[in-house]
């Protein structure tokens, strides 16, 4: 099946190079270290050899795609890659026809810690879901929502309540949440990966690097980490797809979902909105309606 | 130190309705504690949701956001906008474990220069049952 996928890619992806349809590929090759995949970007239709798939390509590969503003792109994606492209494509920031989907049905993506503690340096034949990444065994999209050209069977989707975790955090008394987000944002070291593995975060100045105003104290002293954290998440409310790469390119581990995975709940449950599957829908908190619940008003 | 505890409330009153609420509490003589500090803004959809945690992280007790009622606004659609962007904040920092009485959020008109009374009471009221906070306090002493 995986065999198949990859054939199918590249040839794919040398056609589209070789037919001129688009500049560049963006895909995964082989990573240097065990359970890795790395981006690759190919010009040149003889390097296709290069692109590999498996379950460790957990990158959002929709991050790159504002860098080549003057380029036709072919991008491969996965389903929550794909829903990036949707929510970019709703914030006017690509042009359809600017990039050529290749998309991949994804069966969730293994979690390179957890591979490393259980099988060491020796990958199993057969995973179970528990290797999943959290983002994953949430997942909702697992077949891209929009592509050109599709390289395998669907696979099945999940039909279960959404936002379980949610549900269950939300059952935690007032101070244990407070404890739970303080013993997270305390592991930050505000390196920003967070903000630079996602493809909504493309403000070209952020919150956290201008000086006037100046929004917060650099530095780790809690309460600074704690904001960056609320804000940051605040920031993708109604725009985050859920793709968990924040989550994985954190170097500390923190957890980061949590805070995002409840923001899009309350648009899901408020706004009756999920970003990332009609790009002409504009994003909840570019629009309003006349009955929208005021519940929260004293 | 027996002194009553009283908090340090930030009050953004939109320019078209809540703030002359408060015009015209003041100029009907209505009692309201003095806790809210007044920040005049355009419209409620002027405010940031930064301005409310940055109001927090700086130090305030609470927050309290007042605008025109849905179908006043001086722009028509300014505090539609509001109130999606407040409901979210408001969900997000009880979610977090902040207490959620620090922030709230009202609607009061030009004319309701007693309502503006009652709610400046009610909301005083509120905060200072929470008392001194500790949670997202940035200090700035050390």
């Amino acid at each position: 099946m995986a065999d198949k996928i990859v054939e199918n890619i590249r040839k794919e992806a040398k056609r589209i190079l070789e037919e001129k349809i688009v500049d560049i590929v963006i895909g995964f090759e082989k990573g240097t270290l065990p359970y890795t995949a790395s981006p690759v970007f190919i010009e040149n239709p003889d390097d296709v050899d290069k692109l590999i798939w498996n379950r460790y390509c957990h990158n959002n590969l929709a991050v790159y795609l504002r860098n080549f503003p003057d380029k036709k792109i072919g991008i491969i994606v996965k389903g929550c890659d794909s829903r990036s492209i949707v929510a970019l494509m709703a914030e006017k920031q690509l042009t359809r026809e600017n990039i050529y989907i290749i998309g991949v049905p994804c069966e969730g993506m293994l979690d390179k810690n957890k591979l490393l503690e259980e099988f060491g340096d020796n990958p199993p034949i057969e995973v179970k879901e528990e290797f999943l990444y959290p983002s994953c065994q949430y997942c909702e999209h697992k077949n891209p929502v929009i592509y050109d050209f599709l390289t395998g069977e669907p696979v099945q989707e999940k039909e279960e309540e959404p936002y379980p975790d949610v549900v269950e955090f939300e059952k935690k008394t007032l101070d244990e949440r407070w404890k739970y987000f303080q013993e997270e944002a305390s592991k930050c070291i505000r390196c920003y990966a967070c903000r630079q593995a996602c493809p909504m975060c493309y403000c070209e100045e952020c919150f956290v690097d201008t000086n006037s105003p100046k929004w917060l104290d650099p530095g780790i002293d809690l309460p600074d980490l704690q904001v960056w954290h609320i804000i940051r998440a605040y920031h993708q409310a109604g725009r985050c797809v859920d793709c968990g790469a924040c989550e994985r390119a954190c170097p500390m581990d923190i957890k980061i979902l949590w805070l995002t995975r409840k923001l899009n709940k309350d648009v899901r449950d408020l706004f009756e909105f999920e970003i990332g599957i009609d790009p002409e829908k504009v994003p909840p908190l570019g629009t309003f309606s006349l009955y929208d619940k005021e519940e929260f008003l004293i | 130190m027996d002194k009553e505890y009283e908090p340090n409330i930030i009050a953004f009153l939109c320019n078209w309705c809540s703030y002359a609420g408060a015009d015209l509490a003041g100029v009907s003589r209505f009692q309201y504690p003095a806790n809210p500090k007044v920040v005049r803004v355009p419209c409620s959809g002027r405010i940031n949701p930064m301005f409310i945690v940055k109001s927090l992280y700086e130090g305030l007790d609470g927050v309290w956001v007042s605008g025109c009622h849905p179908g006043d606004c001086h722009y028509n659609t300014g505090n539609y906008y509001a109130r999606r962007r407040f409901a979210l904040l408001k969900n997000m920092l009880s979610h977090i474990g902040f207490e959620e009485d620090r922030t709230l959020f009202s609607w009061v008109s030009a004319s309701e220069g007693n309502i503006f009374a009652d709610k400046a009471k009610e909301v005083t009221a509120r905060i200072k049952k929470l008392g001194p906070r500790k949670k997202l306090l940035k200090n700035r002493d050390i």
